[in-house]
């Protein structure tokens, strides 16, 4: 077990890293993200050429039968540049809740040709599984009910809902997006009226929504990074009493903390992938979160009156960075599951 | 050098000697077979060997007599990977075997009442006479100087430069006619530290560090591993003085409120991820990429150290406090003392070795490559420094 990057997840990261900058700036997230949020060319390229939709998938499914610690860096990645591109609800969800079916479908996962999701909130967590959802399956394999929050649906082909431990795809329900803080990763609610579902296979919930939680943390880590190296920038730029705003103790000090905590939730992202124990989630979970907001706020508040403009990208990260503390858990939710997984048991 | 070959050398060097005989013949031993830190070069306690083979050493020997790491904490710490790197072959020799034996314990004279974060500008004067060196000044903070036998000493040798430049390091003789050492009684009640008088003492230039005029260099390792030192000492998970409070929380429900609770989990995570990323680095480091993580190692531990022991003491509701004794300690004793002293001894722990706020500083400036605070004194003599 290591907590380092291998070369492969750093050749990847830079193949990546290099398509982002060439199609995914900030400002042209920014340009883009009232109209149409979704940049799918972009994830069209990131799948049918860096092959990222089929990593988890393994070889003889047609995927790149990687594993979760390569997912881990292309989502620091994507992160750091609040990509609009279904990675984390397709191929990461909603390929983990079809992999042990096996079903033909990962095949056209791993290629890109079609796209998934998994229809449960992203506000539910692994303690959580069923949280805002009603949907329920009749004798002949009919869907309805409701699944509010839902990351993903409106761009997804294929919905894979979780109903009592087992997992149906259904093509055709009501997805409705409403305004969401998220404007990167909107969030809609899905309606079924009677729709016709194919039973794919069994499907733990629980363990899914625990393996997306501990990627996310690289994706938070992603988050902070960018927040902390622009802020960086921009405070050795910045000009007031005739001196760098960086040069303030006041403001070093706070850089230097926030550095910290950067480093502490890149070990605990590298550990919820060398290890996908719950605690390790959990720990990942708690941390990173809290960072990623953490980060975007102190972005804002040092960029002084740009950070609260439309007009800088950094509002888009501090959208994500909230509502990625809230999905799959909150940070209270993963240490109240620690109080029992590490015996810090509460007062009676 | 890998783990299997380790591990015969270890069991080889059982083979010869009897742990359970004499405890310093055992030691003596244990270094002259490289097997005292591995890392160091062969004929200085090591085998050249990369440094996370220590931990295979420590678990094969652990049952084996040991040396007193509290006590010798500042010897192994600081003084050794000093003398290491700037000490002369014969000073290497002569020092480091007693030095890891704890034959010969060692303190810190850096510190003075007017240079402490500021230690570039101390007074404490080094005057060349032949060939040995008279040195007068005051020395502050000197942790264990009552029971040393060996001080590293940061002294101005030149005051007609600019404060860093004029600096030299040496190794003082605690038992040099002139050497003074009065306690100082801490908040805890008890006298760890201690002011240290030098008036005329005579040192021998066999006995400088590096340089004359390079002591700031020399002065800069000893205060990187101190660091190091300080924080960077492995645990496991749910260990060290969070385990003290985990296990008072255990062992007593009736005390357990909902508040304390959400803290006390707060804890747990930040121990764990300053637990992992010290972990990453000790990785970094043997794969030869050396990260940056460790200029926050001090900075975490102390904040940690404050509010889980600040907590202890809430959670146990307990007003009483085990002996304000006026005493002379011989080491920081975390686990021997009730909560109330670790609460307060905590306090140090932003402070001795580069306080928070200077650990900031550098992370912020040598780290992130923010730019310095102006510096009005940077080319001014040190004597034409206002004091």
């Amino acid at each position: 077990m290591t907590l380092l990057y291998s070369e492969v997840e750093e050749e990847l990261r830079s193949s990546v890293r290099g398509l982002l900058a060439d199609r995914c700036q900030p400002a042209a997230v920014l340009k883009r993200i009232e109209s149409e949020p979704y940049d799918l060319d972009l994830w069209k390229t990131l799948a049918g050429e860096i092959g990222v939709a089929g990593l988890l998938i393994p070889e003889e499914l047609g995927g790149a039968g990687a594993s979760a610690s390569e997912v881990a860096v292309v989502l620091e990645e994507l992160g750091r540049a609040v990509a609009p591109v279904p990675f984390l609800t397709s191929a990461v969800l909603a390929t983990q809740a079809l992999l042990p079916t096996r079903d033909a479908l990962l095949g056209e996962l791993a290629e890109g040709r079609r796209t998934a999701a998994l229809a449960v909130s992203f506000a539910a967590s692994p303690y959580a599984p069923a949280r805002g959802s009603s949907v329920r399956v009749d004798g002949g394999g009919r869907l309805s009910g409701t699944v509010t929050g839902v990351a993903g649906a409106e761009v997804a082909d294929v919905l894979l809902v979780p109903v009592d431990g087992d997992l149906y795809a259904v093509e055709g329900a009501s997805v409705e997006v409403a305004p969401s803080m998220d404007l990167t990763r909107p969030v809609a609610t899905v309606t079924f009226a009677n729709a016709q579902g194919r039973r794919v296979g069994a499907c733990d919930l629980a363990a899914v929504l625990r393996f997306g939680a501990g990627l996310l943390a690289s994706e938070q880590l992603g988050v902070a990074e960018w927040c902390l190296e622009t802020t960086l920038a921009y405070v050795k730029e910045r000009h007031q009493f005739a001196r760098p705003i960086g040069s303030f103790q006041s403001i070093k000090h706070r850089l230097a903390d926030l550095w910290l905590d950067v480093v502490r939730a890149r070990a605990a992202a590298r550990n919820a992938v060398a290890d996908s124990s719950s605690v390790s989630v959990a720990v990942a979970q708690a941390w990173n979160a809290g960072v990623a907001v953490h980060a975007a706020e102190e972005a804002v508040q040092l960029h002084g009156g740009i950070g609260m403009t439309w007009e800088h990208p950094v509002h888009l990260y501090l959208k994500r960075a909230k509502a990625t503390e809230i999905a799959l858990g909150t940070p209270g939710d993963h240490r109240e599951a620690l109080a029992s997984l590490v015996d810090v048991p509460g007062p009676a | 050098m890998n783990e299997a070959e380790i591990k015969e050398r270890v069991a080889a060097f059982l083979g010869e000697h009897d742990p359970s005989g004499d405890r310093l013949e055992f030691l003596r031993a244990r270094f002259d077979a490289g097997l005292a830190w591995v890392w160091f070069p062969v004929g200085l306690g090591g085998l050249g060997a990369p440094r996370e083979l220590q931990q295979v050493v420590e678990r094969e020997l652990a049952d084996t007599p040991q040396i007193t790491g509290g006590k010798q904490g500042i010897g192994l710490g600081m003084a050794a990977p000093t003398i290491l790197a700037f000490g002369t072959e014969e000073q290497k020799r002569r020092f480091l075997r007693p030095l890891w034996t704890g034959e010969e314990i060692w303190c810190q004279l850096f510190s003075e009442p007017g240079a402490g974060s500021d230690l570039a500008t101390l007074a404490t004067r080094a005057v060349r006479d032949g060939d040995e060196w008279v040195v007068d000044g005051q020395k502050v903070w000197t942790s264990g100087a009552h029971h040393s036998r060996w001080a590293i000493l940061v002294t101005r040798t030149d005051p007609d430069v600019p404060k860093h430049r004029g600096l030299t390091y040496f190794v003082c003789d605690m038992q040099a006619p002139g050497v003074e050492v009065r306690p100082l009684r801490q908040i805890t009640g008890e006298a760890e530290f201690n002011e240290v008088f030098l008036t005329g003492v005579r040192l021998s230039d066999d006995l400088r560090l590096g340089e004359v005029g390079d002591g700031w260099r020399v002065a800069q390792t000893t205060l990187m591993n101190e660091r190091v030192a300080i924080g960077g000492a492995p645990t496991r998970r749910g260990g060290g003085v969070l385990a003290t409070v985990l296990s008072a929380w255990r062992e007593q429900p009736e005390l357990r409120t909902h508040d304390l609770h959400q803290r006390l989990l707060s804890l747990w995570v930040e121990a764990e991820v300053t637990r992992l990323s010290g972990a990453r680095l000790r990785e970094q480091l043997a794969a030869g990429q050396p990260g940056p993580e460790g200029s926050g190692m001090k900075l975490s531990f102390a904040r940690l150290n404050q509010a889980l022991t600040g907590l202890d003491v809430e959670l146990r509701r307990d007003l009483s406090y085990d002996d304000w004794t006026f005493r002379r300690s011989e080491d920081v004793d975390f686990y021997g003392r009730g909560p109330g002293y670790r609460y307060l001894r905590a306090k140090g722990n932003s402070i001795e070795g580069g306080t928070s706020e200077i650990l900031r500083n550098i992370i912020s400036e040598r780290v992130l490559g923010l730019p310095s605070e102006p510096r009005v004194d940077k080319d001014v003599p040190w004597k034409d420094l206002p004091r």
